[in-house]
């Protein structure tokens, strides 16, 4: 019984945690818990309070109130234990550019402490991960977005995490990037099933890779899911039909039509399995222009349950502020 | 503490710093060209208590250049804050005292790097040597370059952007430099000056080393000593806490 109740806590759980910067609520009475092996996105624009929210459970920013436990440890009262725990992936390039692929893994790996033996096991463990390994005795300055962002994932596994934290961690990336590393973190977390922690403001980012999502809105999370669950909750996937004529007295008989909304001209239906029953609604609507079916993605959950859409581009990327920086430094 | 950590955090700035050019060549570049220019110029028409100006100045440079690598090389870690880089380390389990040990350490290693070119280049100015006096001098600077730049990490940690970084040259490099009397005698100066260079502990690491290099000293060795182990002492006191108080 003991046992049983000690392995379904949770490796990461928020107790009411809570920031607020001057009169801004960032982090709002959080209270969220993450299992084991569970890869769990917090979606939410930009400004929502993900970041905050991981810079708090790494021990690099104190709660207002509240507080969380990161493999059972209290980030308050154990902070050096927390930090012993975790591997973070920040937003922003953290690698050091005169560094080689090697160097920076190897003196990061020194910090942990670990032995002389175990950073170089653990580093050719890691390269080969991020399939780094040719490229290892290069400077970091050659490396491509997306090299870096892998050494960095690379970076902090070595030392084996119990827990991982990645933040945006294709912020910055180009599309065909992106979709990149999405299938390496996808694989990451296959062969190391490692706990994650992932916040994203894509959509799809938080669909492909999480097993869990939570929708985060001005520091409060919304609702937390399944990807599958939630779109469920939606009611099905979306019909828009184009009719100069629409019956739309006929549409509301149907059991499976959970909603139907006028908007420009056009009508939305959301229907519940759309394969099977389309045939049978058109025929119900009567003549039509045109017709146009899309399944339902987290954005239209995220409108569900916000009223909003979120925003998928804005604010500064990463390459965006360093150009800045670099401008004024000189 | 955690050696391991220690070291790894010195490796890394003295590898960047080897890979940086710009930063070695101005590094050994600035105060032979201070020496060769001012000190000769000046030098032409001046000398001091019998002593060539350019011998009285070579301790004074050694000083200029310890301040303006120290104080900058502390300070810039508020664009290490900026970037993530820090970040990344302080998520580590190294403990905060640690990294400021670490950065004190790459402080005081590029100080002694930079005056041993100096000190090579005294040779060409008539600069006589002991070894007692060179180990002397390696001592000080040591301790002093602790010093400064464990005020340079405090004035990174205090700073919230990078904005105002150039107002460190204005209001605490030149202040203290300019105060110490770096270019000029300590003795016959009018009463504001004989007080703020007296209050001011870059005035007792130039007086040591003057002392050590050309045998002339203003204040005892006695009081020299116990200033300088006091700026070394509280000003990294003072740094630790600020590190641990820093924001990140």
């Amino acid at each position: 019984m003991w046992t049983l109740l000690f392995l379904d806590m949770p490796i990461v759980e928020t107790f009411n945690l809570t920031k607020k910067f001057g009169k801004i609520m960032a982090v709002d009475n959080l209270g969220i818990g993450i299992e084991e092996g569970e890869v769990f996105g917090l979606l939410g624009p930009n400004g929502a309070g993900k970041t905050t929210i991981i810079k708090m459970l790494a021990t690099l920013l104190k709660p207002t109130s509240g507080t969380a436990k990161v493999n059972g440890f209290d980030v308050m009262k154990q902070p050096h234990k927390v930090r012993e725990s975790i591997g973070i992936v920040f937003q922003e390039p953290s690698s050091d550019e005169l560094l080689t692929g090697y160097e920076n893994m190897k003196l990061y790996a020194m910090m942990y402490g670990l032995s002389k033996e175990e950073i170089k096991k653990g580093i050719s463990e890691a390269l080969e991960l991020v399939e780094l390994t040719e490229r290892k005795d290069d400077l970091v300055r050659t490396f491509s977005g997306g090299m870096r962002r892998r050494l960095e994932i690379g970076r902090s596994l070595i030392h084996k995490p119990k827990v991982l934290f990645l933040d945006e961690p294709t912020l910055g990336l180009d599309p065909a990037g992106r979709e990149k590393m999405w299938d390496y973190i996808g694989r990451l977390v296959k062969e190391l099933r490692m706990t994650v922690l992932l916040t994203t403001h894509y959509m799809e980012e938080a669909d492909s890779l999480a097993s869990k999502v939570g929708i985060i809105d001005q520091g409060k999370i919304v609702t937390i899911n399944s990807p599958k669950a939630l779109k469920k909750t939606v009611g099905g996937d979306l019909v828009t039909i184009k009719a100069a004529n629409l019956n739309t007295e006929a549409l509301k008989k149907l059991d499976y039509v959970r909603n139907i909304k006028q908007e420009d001209g056009q009508v939305i239906i959301t229907v519940e399995n759309v394969s099977k029953n389309l045939q049978e609604l058109l025929r119900v609507v009567g003549k039509i222009e045109s017709v146009e079916v899309r399944n339902t993605t987290l954005n239209d959950v995220f409108l569900h349950f916000t009223g909003r859409r979120i925003q998928e581009e804005g604010g500064n990327t990463w390459f965006d502020k360093i150009v800045q920086e670099s401008v004024s430094k000189s | 503490m955690n050696l391991t950590g220690i070291s790894a955090i010195w490796q890394r700035e003295i590898l960047t710093f080897l890979r940086e050019r710009p930063r070695i060549i101005s590094a050994a570049i600035n105060p032979i060209f201070w020496l060769v220019t001012f000190g000769a110029g000046l030098g032409s028409t001046v000398a001091i208590a019998g002593i060539n100006y350019q011998q009285f100045i070579f301790a004074g440079i050694i000083v200029q250049t310890l301040l303006f690598s120290s104080i900058f090389y502390g300070s810039y870690l508020v664009w290490d804050r900026r970037i993530d880089l820090l970040k990344a380390v302080l998520v580590t389990p190294l403990s905060r005292q640690a990294i400021f040990f670490g950065k004190v350490l790459s402080g005081v290693t590029f100080a002694l790097i930079q005056t041993a070119i100096i000190l090579a280049f005294g040779i060409f100015i008539g600069i006589n040597y002991t070894i007692t006096s060179i180990v002397l001098v390696v001592l000080t600077v040591a301790l002093a370059a602790s010093a400064l730049t464990a005020v340079g990490l405090t004035i990174g940690s205090l700073m919230t952007s990078p904005e105002g970084f150039q107002l460190i040259t204005t209001f605490v490099i030149f202040p203290l430099f300019f105060l110490s009397g770096a270019l000029f005698p300590l003795d016959n100066l009018p009463v504001y000056l004989a007080t703020l260079t007296a209050v001011n502990p870059v005035t007792y690491i130039v007086d040591v080393l003057r002392g050590l290099l050309i045998g002339m000293q203003h204040y005892g060795s006695l009081e020299n000593i116990l200033v300088l182990s006091g700026f070394a002492l509280v000003a990294n006191l003072i740094g630790i806490q600020a590190f641990k108080m820093m924001r990140s």
